[in-house]
């Protein structure tokens, strides 16, 4: 893992220090709401439905045993014993008065942590494939880049007032975890045809009220040459982007209003300006960055391992859980293993403070000590050999984190929707926990095969439902809850966003009709199709049919 | 249409009430109503007087029915402030709200 620097833990302390002095003047009147908010939404801090909420950056998802210790501490001692992790692979706390949260700031600090450039129209954590540096199919490790990305533009003057948010995700391998295409910019590492390694840089996707996918603007970049074109496209956002309407402020409205032609004309013709200069990488600096995330040191086991093949065989519940939650390790003899955070009727992406500690100790237990967090609100842990899997998923079964469904229609991305959220129009959660006590029997689940549910309480889509293969987007219309469905939204390599099948549902009726676009694929599938595959050949026609034909 | 005023309590964020002596109670029952738009506007001076003085966050007036344990807000959003998230019992509030909406 990345280790602060005197720099590093100076910025963070003395963020710290201001924001305590911030406070403390808000509380004695000397600064109004209006000239605090801009300063606690810097520090991450949002005043919610029902209490002020605080959100922390997970750097690229990563976390070590001692932070996710903290966390629960915080979870305990700050808040009402529970954190929730995000889509942004960033962790909230529901619940902190505004007193205690230079505390907190001060308790995160001891463990290299903080809420820095979580909220405001700035460069916000860096999110990466929660998989990096273990996972099979990966070329370059994206946790050295998004490093990178994440000190050059931490604090960084000229891009601190930009004319909206903007996201980074970053990956090393074919296989698309981190949702690039729809992120402001997407950074694919990839080997070309000339055996180099460099980026596929993508610009402009986002989902909110206008979704849009990122388009390539520059197939090949040299490492080398990172940080001058991202401070090229930077610089040409800030200039251009509009400022008029925050509705269209964000950088997929410039590159579709433009074109991704002139945008990356513009953007071409200032990195001229740039390249070469004092934001050239040196190999030296990635070498340096390299160090930081070396493999442990992974012992030559044998592959495969027998005590792992013999319990699954033995035990149907350890081999459901591995059949799904297991990943495939670049390392013989080691795996990847995700905990779910989607418990049958539980709430996605809460994690208690006792199942944090817990996994905590797993990790340094099992996984060297190192734990990662996914978009889509589960935790993972990266380093583990097979021998140990057994070991490990009875301890998870003990507090309540086996859930066997990765992938599955259970594992739901939600966003907090109306039980939290300002913002929101409708409630996310109970719609998950209903279609989650659906569809509970982990048979059925396996039956209907990898299928992404994504729900969104408002239009802003924090739940990502334009790219859930089945994403519900949660509005009100006349006082009463309802519910938009798509179909055929993707965040993989192959992203695509869903369109809207029809009228939207009532609250009673969306589990039904979900369940009746789930029943019409069974029906419809042909062998070896998955649910967007059938989709995908059948279009949308059929699932209207069943949907809305008798209306 | 009844409407009372609503806010948060500035040190933790929680969600108030302003009640007839011209302090914020986290009951909804104990909110002071008014009936008509000029006595709505003088709810809203007294509460804007109590952000001035750091007592409470973005007062704002929410529409209520009487219901037979009090005051009810007609919208959904409202009713979800005074119960609580719906999604974990133990975090609601309902004990001191007294208007609870049918749930998803």
């Amino acid at each position: 893992m990345y280790i602060y620097d005197e720099m590093d833990q100076a910025i963070v302390d003395q963020r710290v220090k201001q924001f305590r002095g911030q406070v403390a003047r808000r509380l004695n009147g000397e600064l109004t709401e209006e000239e605090f908010r801009p300063l606690r939404l810097m520090n991450g801090l949002y005043l919610q439905l029902h209490a002020y909420m605080l959100r922390v950056a997970v750097p690229y998802g990563v976390l070590s045993s001692t932070q996710m210790r903290k966390l629960a501490h915080i979870a305990r001692r700050y808040d009402k014993g529970y954190g929730h992790f995000t889509t942004r692979q960033n962790i909230q706390f529901n619940w902190p008065k505004l007193e205690d949260t230079p505390d907190i700031l001060a308790e995160l600090s001891d463990v290299q942590m903080h809420a820095i450039q979580t909220s405001g129209n700035c460069i916000r954590n860096v999110t990466a494939d929660q998989y990096a540096g273990v996972a099979a199919d990966e070329i370059e490790d994206p946790r050295i880049y998004s490093e990178i990305i994440r000190q050059w533009s931490t604090l960084h003057p000229e891009f601190s007032f930009l004319p909206r948010k903007f996201k980074f995700a970053v990956t090393g391998a074919p296989h698309d975890r981190a949702a690039l295409r729809v992120h402001d910019v997407g950074l694919r590492l990839y080997e070309n045809e000339a055996g180099e390694i460099g980026f596929e840089v993508m610009v402009g996707g986002g989902q909110g009220r206008t979704p849009m996918l990122a388009k390539t603007i520059r197939p090949f970049l040299a490492r080398r040459d990172l940080l001058s074109y991202v401070e090229a496209i930077m610089r040409v956002y800030n200039r251009f982007g509009r400022r008029d309407n925050k509705y269209k402020a964000r950088i997929k409205i410039l590159v579709h209003e433009i074109g991704a032609e002139e945008f990356t004309r513009l953007v071409e013709e200032e990195w001229e300006h740039l390249r070469g200069g004092e934001l050239d990488l040196p190999l030296a600096e990635v070498q340096r960055m390299r160090r930081f995330f070396r493999p442990p040191g992974y012992e030559d086991l044998d592959d495969p391992v027998t005590w792992y093949e013999l319990k699954k065989a033995e035990n149907v519940n350890f081999s459901r859980w591995a059949a799904a939650n297991v990943a495939a390790h670049k390392q013989p003899g080691y795996a990847i293993a995700n905990i779910s955070l989607k418990p049958i009727g539980g709430v996605p992406g809460d994690a208690t403070a006792e199942q944090m500690d817990a996994v905590a100790d797993l990790a340094d237990r099992y996984s060297v000590g190192e734990i990662r967090v996914t978009h889509e609100q589960n935790l993972v842990l990266p380093h583990l050999k097979k021998a140990d899997l057994f070991d490990l998923w009875r301890a998870l079964e003990a507090i309540d984190l086996a859930t066997p469904n990765v992938g599955f229609v259970t594992d739901i991305i939600a966003c907090p929707g109306l039980d939290y959220c300002a913002l929101a129009t409708a409630r996310s959660i109970p719609v998950a926990q209903r279609l989650s006590e659906r569809f509970a029997d982990i048979e059925r689940q396996r039956d209907i095969g990898p299928l992404r549910i994504k729900i969104s309480g408002c239009i802003n889509a924090c739940g990502h439902h334009h790219v859930g293969h089945i994403g519900i987007l949660g509005l009100e219309k006349r006082g009463e809850e309802s519910y938009q469905v798509t179909l055929g939204g993707r965040a993989d390599e192959n992203a695509a966003i869903g369109k809207i099948v029809g009228p939207a549902f009532t609250a009673d009726g969306i589990v039904d009709a979900v369940e009746t676009v789930i029943d019409t694929y069974l029906d419809l599938r042909e062998e070896g199709e998955e649910f967007i595959d059938t989709l995908e050949r059948t279009g949308h026609d059929p699932f209207k049919e069943r949907l809305y034909g008798a209306r | 249409m009844m409407q009372i005023v609503t806010a948060n309590r500035l040190r933790d964020g929680l969600v108030v009430y302003l009640s007839a002596d011209g302090g914020w109670s986290d009951r909804i029952g104990d909110a002071v109503e008014a009936a008509d738009e000029v006595a709505a506007r003088e709810l809203m001076e007294t509460a804007n007087r109590s952000e001035i003085e750091c007592r409470i966050v973005g007062p704002y007036l929410v529409k209520v029915e009487n219901a037979a344990d009090g005051p009810a807000p007609v919208e959904h959003r409202e009713a979800v402030r005074v119960s609580g998230p719906t999604v974990q019992t133990s975090l609601n509030r309902g004990a001191h709200g007294g208007h609870q909406r049918r749930h998803v």
